[in-house]
């Protein structure tokens, strides 16, 4: 098997008394959509800057393409893209200049009407950052993150704060990387997004891994109960069951038996957000 | 691209973002015009007793000149540096592969290309509107000295920069040191009628150094017209200080937030 486009091992990063990373473990395989996913304070940022090279760590192993990102040269810079959290562009250039520019950074950069069609935004060639709607912006973030023809990009938070349309456009650009080919680590707090977007979901809280795997099975989310719920003489009942096949039949046979109608009658699997809050709301009642 | 090729396109995309923002234009290159209007037309007609006597608008051109440089240097660097760190831009720009140096170079040709040109803008007006004379033969050590305070004001800018929070705080900060020591180095008020004590006190700083070595190529008058190396030798002075402390100190990641 090829090596890991990312390896981390025991990665810790303290700022002072405090440690935002405690002994992390991931790898990132090439072509593959991995999401790392935590609440706000879980660390994530911070890992993500540690494999962008922005951070020192304080302990552990790193390597990405090969590489240590804390010595990342010139040639290493060439081959990643970087979405930041948060970054504003230059008001005063187009969508065109700011790739133009970005371009000129890099020895075989893509052409930029290519980059510009590939995220969307052939109809705003022409127009100032500043005119551009905060999906579009964040469009030509990604953009500038392509320029460059990388073979791993991060997306730091790609969709905070965004309206729902501006997230569905954005999701798709993003889901056309793995069309390209590209690597792909992606932070986010929006389990949907996850799920929606990626191959591998890691899933850390507390600067720990909580738990990893792919969006179906994460969590072992097969093994956790189903609940079956319905309204009966107008009272709610909910009841949890890991046999919902025998549950639902014996439910079912008596209502019918004595002729009872069960209002609302749903059958419900735990969905990854609900996989989510309960990994990662463990010892965080504070 | 060769080093000087990459310097050169970003040097290309600093001009036209500068070019193109109202505040930038109107506060380097329109206000220290405002600026030599207003003083020529309230103080026009007096004479100044600096070297026995000169017209007003011959000791406010280099004046402005002098003001004019340092805001095209020092005051625009610290500003668009901040804003631009804040935006998260100066990040993003560091995860490219363009090295730093690059980035600094373009801004800083960036500065020196406008101070040069807001020289020669406010010396015609001068010429035009107010009959002072442009010194030609003294252009070599005129833009001599015009570089080597640019240079040092860029440093001072990149500097000031470490000691700026926030967007909102970098104008209040920059014209909380600059308009005092303005007016204190004799640029506002012509220095025969400033007190000797605050002419010390300015003497410490760098403004004053650089305007009375302007000043001196600019109107030769009894000084002669050379170039002044014991006011450039402080400006040189505070400019490698203010390198020093930018190589120590100058971040690219946003400090709020």
């Amino acid at each position: 098997m090829a090596d890991p486009v990312i390896s981390i091992r025991g990665l810790r990063k303290s700022y002072g008394e405090f440690e935002a990373v405690r002994g992390i473990d991931l790898d990132v395989q090439a072509g593959e959509v991995f999401a790392f996913l935590g609440p706000n304070g879980a660390g994530k940022t911070t890992t993500v800057e540690i494999l962008e090279g922005y951070r020192k760590r304080s302990g552990g192993e790193v390597s990405v393409l090969g590489e240590d990102p804390q010595h990342g040269d010139r040639g290493w810079r060439e081959r990643i893209g970087i979405v930041l959290q948060s970054c504003r562009l230059d008001p005063y250039l187009t969508v065109r200049e700011s790739l133009g520019l970005y371009a000129g950074y890099y020895r075989a950069p893509r052409p930029v009407d290519e980059v510009i069609e590939l995220v969307g935004l052939g109809g705003k060639a022409d127009a100032r950052a500043r005119g551009l709607s905060g999906g579009q912006q964040r469009r030509l973030d990604v953009g500038m993150a392509l320029i460059g023809d990388p073979e791993l990009l991060f997306l730091d938070e790609p969709t905070t704060g965004f309206d729902p349309s501006a997230r569905r456009q954005a999701w798709e650009t993003i889901a056309g990387l793995r069309d390209l080919g590209k690597t792909v680590f992606l932070t986010t707090h929006y389990m949907d997004e996850a799920q929606r977007l990626a191959d591998r979901v890691t899933i850390i809280s507390r600067g720990e891994v909580v738990a990893s795997g792919t969006p179906d099975d994460l969590g072992d989310r097969e093994s956790l109960p189903t609940t079956i719920s319905y309204r009966l003489g107008g009272e709610e009942v909910s009841v949890e069951t890991t046999d919902p096949v025998a549950d639902l039949h014996e439910l079912t046979g008596r209502a019918v038996e004595r002729k009872l109608e069960l209002e609302g009658l749903e059958v419900t699997r735990p969905n990854l957000e609900d996989v989510y809050l309960s990994l990662t709301s463990e010892g965080e009642d504070e | 691209m060769s080093g000087f090729a990459l310097f050169a396109h970003q040097f290309r995309y600093d001009q036209k973002a500068f070019w193109r923002n109202p505040a930038s234009v109107f506060f380097t290159v329109m206000f220290p015009v405002v600026l030599l209007l207003i003083f020529a037309t309230v103080f026009g007609d007096q004479t100044v007793e600096v070297r026995g006597g000169i017209k007003t608008t011959a000791y406010y051109v280099p004046a402005i000149i002098t003001l004019a440089v340092i805001s095209a240097t020092m005051q625009s660097l610290a500003m668009s540096l901040v804003i631009a760190r804040e935006d998260g831009r100066l990040k993003r720009g560091r995860g490219t592969p363009m090295p730093a140096w690059v980035f600094i170079a373009g801004r800083v040709g960036n500065s020196a290309v406008v101070a040069l040109l807001m020289l020669g803008l406010l010396a015609v007006i001068g010429r035009v509107l107010y009959g002072v004379a442009i010194p030609w033969s003294q252009m070599p050590e005129i833009v001599f000295t015009l570089l080597v305070g640019a240079a040092a004001f860029c440093c001072l800018g990149i500097a000031l920069t470490a000691a700026i929070p926030s967007q909102d705080a970098a104008a209040p900060i920059v014209n909380a040191l600059l308009l005092p020591l303005y007016f204190l180095s004799g640029v506002f008020i012509p220095d025969d009628q400033l007190p000797d004590g605050v002419i010390h006190f300015a003497d410490i700083f760098p403004i004053r150094h650089f305007f009375e070595a302007f000043f001196d190529v600019y109107d030769p008058g009894s000084a002669g017209g050379g170039l002044q190396w014991g006011n450039l030798a402080v400006v040189a002075l505070w400019g490698v200080a203010g390198l020093l402390l930018a190589i120590r100190f100058f971040r690219w990641t946003p400090r709020g937030g």
